[in-house]
């Protein structure tokens, strides 16, 4: 009886988990954004511990001043708002729920849309019709209104503001999987499959997905991007979670102070924060876009 | 087939250049084509036989590099023309190529007759009119009727597609038409009527032929003389008949062997173990030494000479000498697998 | 009782045209008919080959007897029971028993599965056996393929040579000890001397494991060699039925006269007769009745474009043919 073969699952796993790292830092925009991400990370994990001030208190700077409207010092260095707030509290606290509502948006949406991709490519015919259909009818569905609508109806919640962003988002990689989907199925280890006695779920799920799985890593990171420019935008216009600050809230904030003219480091910060994850993640779905196409095509 | 060689290849060499390494696609390659003769090469995928034939119409690709004694053509040496020279007084108007998968190679948007003028004006001084009457031509030839001249090539059958392209190779009356797996995934009778075609074609016209396939009966049935590829190398050659009759190579015996006929139904068949070998890196001594049953360690380390058995047959084997001995034993399952 | 019985199976496909040529224009929908009314007969333990060039309906047969596509019309019968008439649990029968083998070794496996994966999957989708058992079925068939457990098991396919690949390929179909094995043209995409040494061992494993097998090519020489009986199709109808010698070296019917006469032979000696046949092959679509190759046949009369003669499975010794002149004509 051969038990020196590795059939275990759990260690594959973690074998792959080192292939993705490698993957990742095969490529040079991978590793910088691969970093990026893990400072961002790192501060949202730790953020009550990391943040030198509370977010909602007045500040009064050494020499006992109401510190408003402070430029970047040693003692505020991201600045203040007009109302004394320490900014750099704020973007620590916000880095975690941007990185909340964009990873879980993210993932919920890429879970959607692959689903209803793999399941409208598969099995073809009215379900497919159908499904494409409908989203077709969400693609036209503007994406700033939509999400404002939705929010406005709703209320300023957290749970609202990720559905919101969920129901815009998964629609792109919907198609795309769907497509690369009708492409495997009519691959000849597909048909071998059935012929062997697989089952339509075996299939898609374990046959057809991990043929998809770069794809399915770009468009999740993608997601992810996509969730956080979203949220802050609708942030931005007010529509944002009321309980908890985010990067656009902050810059909501700012636009509601009346102070953009003058407090550019107000709207330096977030903005920059925004600009580095988003890319980041950009970066990161490109490296996994490298190891898409040819993969697909290996012999 | 007479005696002067119309092409003569002497030690030519071919290497592309990847990022795994060097592969020595052909090596120390060297045969003539005599005039009126269809010369065959047979070989595996991967013996070198496509790159052979890329490297004299110089259609390489940018990675590889290829040096050889010399090409000579009509006693012409082509391999140190100028690539201006080259491509307007030999490709296609002396030596032309019906490629590879041919049938993929007609551009989907022109008519097949309109691609064949276009290359025909492009190589000549004729006129329009005069060119399509050439296609009118050539189209009776290959068995084509000449109103499928204004077809797209989506209309066109596999067979048919094939037969527009050997059309194309012989528009300017070239002397020697290359011919690369020319029947390759065509149905058996598509295969029958385009080879019997390419017979007929050449009692009218005088070209040589040069026939590459791995298909061993499609060149036994059309080649005069056939040369066996294997590693980049010549294994062997001669004329048809004294290499089925009397073969000296291990790798020609062994594909006797492997290759069932419809005339012998009783045929045990016997493979040859292994694989092609890869060749990428040095080679050293004989490609075939690893799965020939006959090896010695001196195969391993020296790369057999050739030696001339009798006129228009050669082989590159040291065991040359032991050859009706090595027939018997071949024939035989256990000398294969053990 | 045979193994294996097809009666009057056909299989039509649909044109698909446009929504406006049918509604507009009335325009008929066009149907391929890619196999029609075609009866056969595979016993235990024999070897049956269906042979025919493109478009003559093998690959759709052969689709429809693993179960992967279903019959428009007409009977599967297994061990003398329907298969459409399977419950759930005769189907997962069906499935271990019914195994095929595929054309393109690089395209047969799931390039993100270990040889391991693709071999055990059959048993494991169809929970034959516990996973233990099925690890040592997986060792056991890959070593009767020849490939080494320890030296193949955890390997992916682009690290294997085409040959190799066929043979995983095997090892999956056989793995589940089917009795039948429907082989698609599983040489012709790999080198000619790699070819000899998979039909050795399909030969070897079918008389060791005794199953049947179904072998559909278009290559005269293979079949010649490894079917006891030999079938020929024709854009999807039967047209000569026999033992492999019998259809080959005596064919009665003027397709498989023209076929055989066309085949080379890889000695330079060897002579052969041109093929009496007219014009080119045409697509099954909306063809004519009666017998498909009539408008080919140097010696068809009214007759044969108006009826086809079925072949007539239940003599199993018996050399039929579809042609209703065979006596008339004297090959």
């Amino acid at each position: 009886m051969p038990n020196m073969i590795e059939v275990s699952r759990y260690k594959r796993f973690l074998r792959n988990l080192s292939k993705h790292y490698q993957i990742i830092h095969a490529n040079p925009f991978g590793r910088i954004g691969f970093w990026v991400i893990a400072i961002f990370l790192f501060v949202g994990v730790f953020a009550p511990w990391l943040a030198p001030h509370e977010p909602w208190e007045m500040q009064y700077d050494s020499a006992g001043n109401f510190a408003s409207l402070q430029m970047p010092s040693w003692e505020f260095p991201a600045g203040t708002t007009h109302l004394g707030y320490d900014l750099l509290s704020q973007l620590i606290l916000a880095t975690r729920t941007t990185l909340i509502i964009g990873t879980v948006s993210g993932f919920i949406s890429i879970l959607i849309g692959a689903n209803i991709g793999l399941i409208s490519g598969y099995y073809g015919g009215k379900l497919d019709e159908v499904l494409m259909r409908f989203t077709d009818i969400l693609y036209g569905m503007p994406f700033l209104p939509f999400v404002i609508v939705l929010i406005a109806l709703f209320g300023r919640k957290l749970e609202f503001v990720i559905l919101a962003i969920v129901l815009i988002i998964w629609r792109t990689s919907a198609r795309v999987i769907r497509a690369q989907t009708i492409a495997i199925k009519q691959r000849q280890f597909i048909v071998a499959a059935r012929a062997r006695g697989c089952s339509d779920f075996r299939i898609i799920y374990l046959h057809i997905l991990p043929n998809l799985l770069p794809l399915l890593l770009l468009y999740a990171s993608f997601n992810i991007a996509w969730s956080i420019i979203t949220e802050a935008s609708a942030s931005f216009l007010g529509f944002g979670d009321g309980e908890t600050i985010s990067w656009g809230g902050m810059l909501y904030e700012l636009w509601i102070s009346g102070k953009t003219r003058i407090a550019w480091w107000w709207f330096a910060a977030p903005s920059l924060c925004i600009v580095l994850l988003v890319t980041s993640l950009v970066f990161v779905s490109r490296a996994y876009e490298e190891e898409a196409n040819p993969r697909l095509r290996k012999r | 087939m007479s005696n002067n060689p119309i092409l003569e290849v002497e030690k030519l060499n071919v290497g592309y250049q990847t990022k795994d390494g060097e592969i020595h696609a052909v090596e120390d390659v060297s045969f003539k084509v005599f005039s009126n003769e269809v010369f065959g090469i047979a070989g595996e995928s991967g013996c070198g036989k496509s790159t052979l034939i890329k490297a004299i119409m110089r259609l390489l690709p940018e990675n590889a590099k290829m040096d050889a004694h010399s090409i000579k053509y009509k006693d012409q040496k082509i391999d140190r023309m100028s690539e201006n020279i080259f491509r307007k007084e030999v490709l296609w108007t002396q030596i032309s190529l019906v490629p590879q998968s041919a049938m993929n190679s007609l551009n989907p948007v022109y008519k097949v007759g309109e691609q064949i003028v276009e290359a025909i004006q492009a190589h000549t001084s004729q006129g329009k009119k005069e060119a399509r009457e050439r296609v009118e031509e050539l189209f009776d030839v290959v068995g084509l009727q000449s109103e499928f001249m204004d077809s797209f090539p989506h209309e066109f059958s596999g067979g048919m597609r094939q037969r527009a392209m050997i059309a194309m190779a012989l528009a300017l009356d070239p002397g020697l038409i290359i011919m690369d797996e020319p029947t390759t995934g065509l149905d058996v009778l598509v295969q029958e009527k385009i080879l019997r075609r390419i017979r007929e074609i050449r009692k009218q016209i005088r070209s040589s032929i040069i026939l590459i396939t791995h298909d061993i009966a499609v060149i036994a049935e059309m080649s005069d003389r056939i040369a066996v590829m294997y590693g980049g190398r010549i294994m062997e050659q001669a004329k048809s008949i004294d290499l089925f009759e009397s073969p000296y190579h291990p790798y020609t015996l062994g594909l006797k062997n492997a290759f069932p006929s419809i005339k012998d139904l009783d045929q045990e068949l016997i493979s040859i173990p292994g694989s092609p070998p890869s060749l990428i890196g040095l080679q050293t001594g004989c490609p075939f030494e690893d799965r020939c049953p006959f090896s010695s360690d001196r195969c391993k380390k020296d790369v057999p000479e050739v030696v001339v058995k009798k006129k228009f047959h050669q082989v590159s084997c040291f065991r040359h000498m032991d050859a009706p001995e090595l027939r018997e034993q071949a024939k035989k399952l256990s000398t294969w697998h053990y | 009782m045979a193994l294996l019985e097809l009666k009057n199976v056909s299989r039509h496909f649909e044109v698909k045209s446009g929504l406006i040529d049918r509604l507009v224009y009335g325009k008929p929908i066009r149907m391929i008919k890619a196999v029609e009314n075609v009866n056969l007969i595979v016993n235990e333990k024999e070897v049956l080959g269906i042979a025919g060039e493109s478009g003559c309906g093998k690959s759709t047969t052969c689709m429809m007897i693993s179960g992967l596509v279903k019959p428009s019309s007409g009977e599967i019968l297994y061990q003398g029971k329907r298969i459409d008439q399977f419950d759930s649990d005769e189907k997962r029968f069906y499935h271990s028993q019914v195994q095929m083998i595929f054309q393109d070794p690089y395209e047969t496996l799931n390039p993100r599965f270990r040889v391991i994966d693709t071999v055990a999957e059959g048993p494991r989708a169809l929970k034959l056996w516990p996973e233990d058992e099925i690890v040592s079925r997986v060792d056991d068939i890959l070593n009767a393929v020849g490939l080494p457990f320890l030296k193949y098991a955890e390997r992916y396919p682009h690290e294997l040579s085409g040959g190799e690949r066929q043979r995983v390929g095997i090892a999956s179909a056989l793995v589940m000890e089917p009795q039948m094995l429907i082989a698609d043209e599983p040489l012709s995409m790999l080198d000619v001397s790699i070819r000899a040494g998979i039909l050795v061992l399909l030969k070897k494993l079918a008389l060791e494991r005794n199953f049947s097998c179904i072998y559909v090519s278009h290559d005269l020489s293979i079949l010649g060699h490894i079917a006891d009986r030999l079938m020929i199709m024709y854009l999807g109808q039967a047209v000569e039925v026999g033992l492999t010698r019998d259809v080959i070296q005596k064919p009665k019917h003027p397709y498989t006269r023209a076929l055989i006469s066309a085949v080379p032979a890889p000695d330079p000696r060897s002579r052969r007769a041109v093929p009496n046949i007219i014009g080119d092959i045409s697509r099954p679509i909306d063809p004519p009745p009666g017998c498909r190759f009539t408008p080919r046949c140097p010696y068809s009369d009214k007759t044969c474009s108006q009826t086809f003669l079925k072949l007539d499975m239940s003599q199993r010794e018996k050399h039929l043919t579809a042609c209703h002149r065979q006596d008339a004509l004297d090959f």
